[in-house]
């Protein structure tokens, strides 16, 4: 029996000819990543457990993301935890205010992460960067303090959902409405344990930066991971960003996969999802009557420059509604000037939004945006839980950039088409 | 290894956001956290919880973020054990290693209810609705994680293996 993308990713780094679904294994790591908020769990495990060295100090990540720039005194110990550990084993990748960035959008940009390598990181997200083609998967703060000794983990093999992709984007439509689609089909547990393997002649239609947004929900579905075969789009990105050799590994002909779900990327459409599950997909079409008070550009899901782009499309010559607030966070210091040079910055000052430095901040209710009882929030972000971004009766709508700058010059979720 | 408390019962797709809400999470002290453990779907929870207690909930248990303070809230408020449908496979993986014992098993989820009393039996997987007079059969834990859990996790079973050599 064949194996998956993923499967052949863990094979290697378990040392092993093959691996199936189920398998238990333990697996060498490429990298191991840590933020401001499960990094200080982490180093508590790992210095009460008596470790006295990291297994490399160049495959550790260290991101102060979450509560950075520090938004309260306890956030700011946290920082200073993370701080400390990084110096006392001089870990190399260890991001701070001013070169920080949210953790899943700096790691591909400085090069961090290369297709074929096995991740963990101490974040749900992780699973992001399988729109390299690599695997990596988020755990808990105790299996970061293991790895960040061990250098490995173990892992139990997923088997797979492959998710056929065809046809092309309509404009406005974007990576964002495609993975709510797919969560929209599937549910929230509709991937539990299982890897999402893209694949399909619609992949070679998407940007990298619509794969990133992809794969960094696969997690809202459940999933262990979601991975993108690496073709001249992943190679285009990489090159130039990663000095060290990598691998492109390829699903075999005949791998096993629980089922297929096909989506023809030409019927997609802009797509909210609406409180409280991702799973609660709408069109965006249908929200004329649900009146907005807020609405935030960023987070690691979209807060890439293209991402920027595409809201800075909408609002440009354009105001927000009378009574709504605009918050948009390039995700990494490098996006954030960029946004500068391009001119965003000024089209969104115009409109009336505000341009943060990077912080997750907003999307998991920490800082930077929290809503009040009975508010609402167009949001480009990944979860919309109960009190996701404040109060327990506040609503949190997922959508793209396109459509949440749109609802925040309609006051009310809007198509871009509409604006 | 056995348990036995009163059960507090929750619904489908219970996240880490309100097992323990993101805006507590500027400390990692166990006590704090406990402290608001479960705030935003149930206020009450921290009041009535006594030490022993059990959790039961339906599909997709601690679904949503890795944060390993959901766990640790729940251990740290007193629950004994988590007893779901289903498991988010990051939040399962993160009890083990914290040493909170969980279960999946569908027909308890479905039998008990909030209040009931229960025992758990972890050697057999024998959940018993005291309450109701009806029992449930988990799969039990193999015995390395049945020796992680009792150790008190992951940490402190490598710990306590490299005191054994």
């Amino acid at each position: 029996m064949g194996m998956t993308m993923t499967q052949k990713i863990l094979a290697k780094h378990a040392g092993l000819p093959s691996v199936r679904a189920g398998q238990l294994i333990q697996a060498k790591l490429d990298l191991v990543l840590g933020n401001d908020i499960t990094t200080p769990v982490a180093v508590n495990e790992f210095e009460a457990a008596g470790f006295d060295k990291v297994f490399d100090k160049s495959k550790i990540a260290l991101v102060m993301d979450h509560f950075a720039p520090n938004k309260d005194i306890k956030a700011a110990a946290q920082c200073k935890q993370c701080r400390t550990f990084a110096r006392r084993f001089d870990i190399d990748n260890y991001f701070d205010v001013g070169e920080m960035g949210i953790e899943h959008a700096l790691l591909p940009e400085k090069g961090l992460v290369a297709p074929g390598e096995a991740v963990i990181g101490a974040d749900s997200h992780t699973c992001t960067y399988g729109a390299l083609g690599a695997f990596s998967t988020g755990v808990g703060s105790t299996d970061m303090g293991a790895a960040m000794a061990a250098g490995e983990t173990w892992f139990k093999v997923p088997s797979a959902i492959k998710v056929n992709l065809t046809g092309k984007l309509r404009p406005f439509v974007s990576g964002k409405d495609v993975i709510l689609t797919l969560i929209g089909m599937i549910g929230v547990d509709g991937a539990r344990y299982q890897s999402l393997e893209f694949a399909g002649p619609g992949v070679a239609e998407l940007s990298i930066y619509d794969r990133l947004t992809i794969s960094n929900m696969a997690i809202e579905a459940g999933a262990k991971n979601g991975i993108f075969p690496v073709d001249e789009v992943t190679k285009a990105y990489v090159e130039g960003r990663v000095n060290r050799p990598w691998t492109a590994y390829e699903a075999d002909g005949d791998a096993e996969y629980e089922r297929t779900v096909d989506i023809d990327l030409s019927q997609v459409d802009c797509t909210v999802a609406y409180p409280h599950l991702p799973e609660n997909a709408h069109s965006a079409r249908e929200g004329k009557d649900i009146r907005i008070d807020q609405i935030v550009i960023g987070s690691c899901t979209n807060g890439q420059l293209p991402d920027l782009e595409a809201a800075a499309a909408v609002l440009k010559g354009k105001h927000l509604a009378r009574d709504v607030r605009g918050i948009v966070i390039p995700a990494t210091m490098k996006i954030y000037r960029e946004a500068m040079r391009r001119g965003l910055t000024d089209i969104f000052l115009d409109a009336g939004c505000i341009v943060s430095t990077p912080t997750c901040g907003p999307c998991l209710g920490g800082y930077m945006g929290i809503l009040a009882a009975g508010e609402r929030c167009v949001s480009t972000t990944n979860r919309n839980f109960v009190g996701r971004m404040g109060h327990v009766d506040s609503e949190v709508y997922l959508a793209s950039p396109s459509v949440a700058a749109a609802s925040g010059v309609a006051g009310h979720i809007c198509h871009p088409e509409e604006v | 290894m056995n348990v036995q408390g009163t059960v507090h019962k929750y619904g489908d797709h219970v996240d880490t956001d309100v097992i323990i809400p993101a805006r507590y999470l500027n400390t990692p002290d166990h006590k704090e956290l406990a402290a608001h453990c479960m705030e935003d779907i149930d206020k009450d929870f921290i009041h009535k919880v006594k030490l022993g207690d059990v959790m039961v909930a339906g599909v997709n248990f601690g679904c949503g973020s890795s944060r390993e303070h959901a766990p640790i809230a729940i251990k740290a408020s007193g629950v004994s054990c988590v007893i779901a449908a289903t498991f988010a496979r990051i939040f399962y993986r993160n009890a083990i290693n914290i040493g909170l014992a969980i279960l999946e098993c569908p027909a308890a989820s479905g039998g008990i209810s909030d209040g009931d009393q229960v025992t758990v039996d972890f050697d057999t997987g024998v959940i018993t609705n005291v309450t109701k007079h009806e029992t449930y059969q988990a799969e039990p834990f193999p015995p390395f994680i049945k020796d992680m859990i009792e150790k008190g996790g992951l940490m402190a079973s490598l710990k306590a293996g490299k005191a054994d050599k």
